[in-house]
């Protein structure tokens, strides 16, 4: 019967996602009819994909394991913002300062994400609410620090005394879309961000290489049934702290990313509700709390970015007034409360 | 006295935190008084709406944020129709009560349907409704709403969207100055301690009928209830509108205090600084009392009046004092959750 084959198709490809697609369709086609530039739309979307995709992937690791999507991301996000600002306090430039802010960001995010996962083994169940707090707590305690961490680079500080740095510290000259620029080409007016698409690329590669060796299956055994996982001589919380250290230093990794694209380093309050996106992301491309794969990083990570992209300048056309964060916050926080109140069977991340 | 240490460590190491404060702040004690008894009167109804959920079993209700919408919508509404005074307050009060039964009835339902997540849910359900709230009154007011000539004052220059700031001179302290006196400079609002004393007499008697009855069995354990013949989707329901109405109510005795509404902000942080309020006072996510609301209130509220002096004089800069409040805030919120989640894993 035709309903039912439309319902099994609409199962398979998750409301979510559908809505969100159909959503997204109707913009472009929107921007189109109203001769909206067309070709910088779909470059912005290209480039917000590859800014936000690390981030988005940085909630595989926690989600496969059992710990829930990682609203804990603000502490790999905080050691990335410190290792960049470090590079800018050396006076670094270019791709060394890239390079360095990353090396450093990765073990540093690492060492967080092994705290992190310490407390969460000990909160089995209450994950979601406990990294959530945990994040904003880190946010503003870090806070504190960037008003008294004693840096000097004139760039960073407020130019006529005061205490603390900047709020947003500019990139430009330092390592303002290096990645972006790397290789980049134009077809028909689209800018192509070829370097920052190879990465996200290669990133993907990376996280689906692990995850088929023996220590992602094992994570994802651990995820999947922490039961039948103890049973067979798995330690279900070593591989639950693996997978918040690789979500950690992921999320380090991909906040440097993500500034170097956008071009300003967002200190402060700013990393607040990073996860909040990030997750929703991940959930519009058809991952649950309890699995996600890449390609459910990738079409969410496309799917919602390219909304927002397409959501502001076709707004303007038509509504008074600035709807596009209103238009975020909806979906975002919609979509994080309609997976959680899905009945799913298995695992037990709250 | 160990266990009595052990038992309200919290309420003790704020009041330590307090007094270090206070001695560094080096504030009038008069004037840290009469702060205190005002924003004494002006959270109680919403730290307070937090304790029935809490006995119900439903942790802590972060969609209190719900009902301190329906109060401001019910303040926007006696603005529009300059309704002043002691009756404009009471009719914006009326106001939100339907707003903020369905709006708890709403959240109840939600709840309802993730058992056992309800602390993540209220605190997304929060956020969600903030974009809902931004829709209607940044986007349609004045573009899909209309708004008359004479309120065209109320909106942003472009002509959809209410002002960021609504002044509430209208009814500006009509009930903290309904019947007050002074003592010194410390002013003594007879009305809402008196409300607050009334609203804590109710919760009292609440939990000595039937009703409160089955919510403290629901809340002690979901499953007996239910077999006992209690109806715990429905106990689970009215606990969480009592919650809202009350949350709604307190919105407004704080804005009546306060004389303006932000209209994108005064709701935002409501649920995070009111659990934490009651954190402070020693409850935790599975047992509240009265007392502890009120405690907590004093403990929490002292830290905010001497915190940005006390940053001051202590790091030579007010704002650590108050990124450290906020950071405080959402510290007690974390560490009483991974209490929580500690003790529950034991047992």
């Amino acid at each position: 019967m035709p309903e039912n084959r439309i319902g099994a198709w609409i199962a398979r490809v998750g409301l979510p996602r559908l809505i969100i697609g159909v959503f997204l369709i109707a913009l472009v086609a929107a921007g189109i009819a109203l001769n909206l530039p067309m070709d910088q739309i779909v470059g912005s979307m290209l480039t917000r994909f590859g800014m936000n995709l690390l981030l988005v992937l940085a909630l595989i690791p926690t989600i496969q394991s059992g710990s829930g999507p990682n609203f804990g991301l603000p502490f790999g996000i905080i050691c990335g913002l410190i290792t960049a600002t470090l590079a800018i306090e050396l006076d670094l430039r270019n791709f060394t300062a890239l390079a360095f802010a990353v090396g450093l960001a990765i073990p540093m995010g690492a060492f967080a994400g092994w705290l992190y996962g310490l407390l969460l083994n000990r909160v089995k169940g209450q994950e979601m609410t406990v990294g959530t707090y945990m994040g904003f707590s880190i946010v503003s305690l870090m806070s504190i620090f960037w008003l008294v961490a004693p840096y000097h680079s004139p760039e960073m500080i407020w130019p006529y005394g005061g205490s603390g740095l900047r709020v947003t510290i500019v990139l430009k000259d330092r390592m303002d879309q290096i990645l972006d620029k790397l290789l980049a080409f134009d077809i028909g007016g689209i800018a192509i961000p070829t370097g920052l698409l190879l990465f996200a690329i290669l990133c993907c590669v990376g996280l689906w290489l692990f995850m088929r060796t023996k220590t992602g299956i094992a994570m994802t055994i651990v995820g999947s049934n922490p039961r039948f996982a103890e049973a067979t001589g798995l330690n279900v919380n070593k591989y639950r702290v693996y997978g918040s250290m690789i979500s950690c230093a992921m999320a380090a990794v991909g906040i440097i990313i993500y500034s170097q694209s956008f071009g300003f380093l967002q200190l402060y309050q700013a990393p607040l509700y990073m996860a909040l996106y990030m997750v929703s992301a991940i959930l519009i491309g058809g991952a649950s709390l309890q699995r996600a794969t890449i390609t459910h990083a990738i079409i969410g990570t496309f799917l919602f970015n390219g909304l927002l992209v397409a959501a502001l300048p076709v707004a303007n056309e038509v509504v008074p007034g600035d709807i596009s964060e209103v238009v975020r916050v909806i979906i975002s926080n919609g979509i994080i409360l309609y997976a959680l109140s899905r009945k799913e069977e298995g695992g037990y991340a709250k | 006295m160990k266990g009595f240490l052990r038992r309200n460590i919290v309420p003790i190491v704020f009041l330590t935190l307090c007094a270090i404060g206070f001695y560094y702040a080096k504030m009038s004690a008069a004037f840290f008084v009469h702060d205190l008894i005002s924003r004494l009167v002006r959270n109680s109804f919403i730290v307070i709406s937090l304790i029935i959920p809490v006995l119900a079993g439903m942790g802590l209700n972060f969609g209190i944020v719900l009902g301190a919408m329906a109060g401001q919508f019910g303040a926007i509404f006696t603005v529009f129709w300059e309704i002043e005074g002691f009756w404009g307050f009471m009719l914006s009060a009326a106001i939100s009560v339907p707003l903020s039964v369905l709006f708890g009835w709403w959240t109840g339902a939600l709840f309802n349907r993730t058992k056992g997540k309800e602390m993540i849910t209220g605190l997304i359900l929060s956020f969600f409704a903030n974009g809902v709230y931004l829709l209607i009154c940044l986007v349609l007011v004045g573009w899909i709403i209309p708004v008359s000539e004479d309120n065209a004052y109320l909106l942003l220059p472009g002509g959809a969207g209410l002002v960021n700031t609504i002044d509430l001179g209208i009814w500006q302290y009509a009930i903290d100055k309904f019947f007050y006196f002074k003592i010194g400079i410390i002013t003594i609002p007879v009305l809402p301690l008196a409300l607050t004393g009334l609203l804590c007499l109710w919760i009292w008697h609440l939990f000595r009928t039937k009703l409160g009855q089955d919510i403290r069995a629901v809340g002690q354990n979901r499953h007996i209830a239910e077999v006992a013949g209690i109806g715990v989707d429905r106990v689970r329901i009215i606990s969480v509108i009592f919650s809202t109405v009350l949350a709604a109510w307190g919105q407004l005795l704080f804005l009546q205090n306060m004389g303006s509404l932000q209209t994108y902000g005064s709701h935002v942080q409501v649920g995070t600084f009111a659990v934490a309020a009651l954190l402070v006072g020693g409850a935790t996510v599975n047992r509240a009392t009265v007392w502890q609301a009120l405690l907590g209130i004093l403990l929490f509220h002292a830290l905010f009046i001497v915190s940005p002096n006390a940053g001051k004089n202590l790091m030579g800069s007010a704002q650590i004092g108050e990124f450290f409040r906020v950071f405080v805030a959402y510290g007690i919120i974390g560490v009483a959750l991974v209490l929580h989640a500690w003790q529950r894993k034991k047992q």
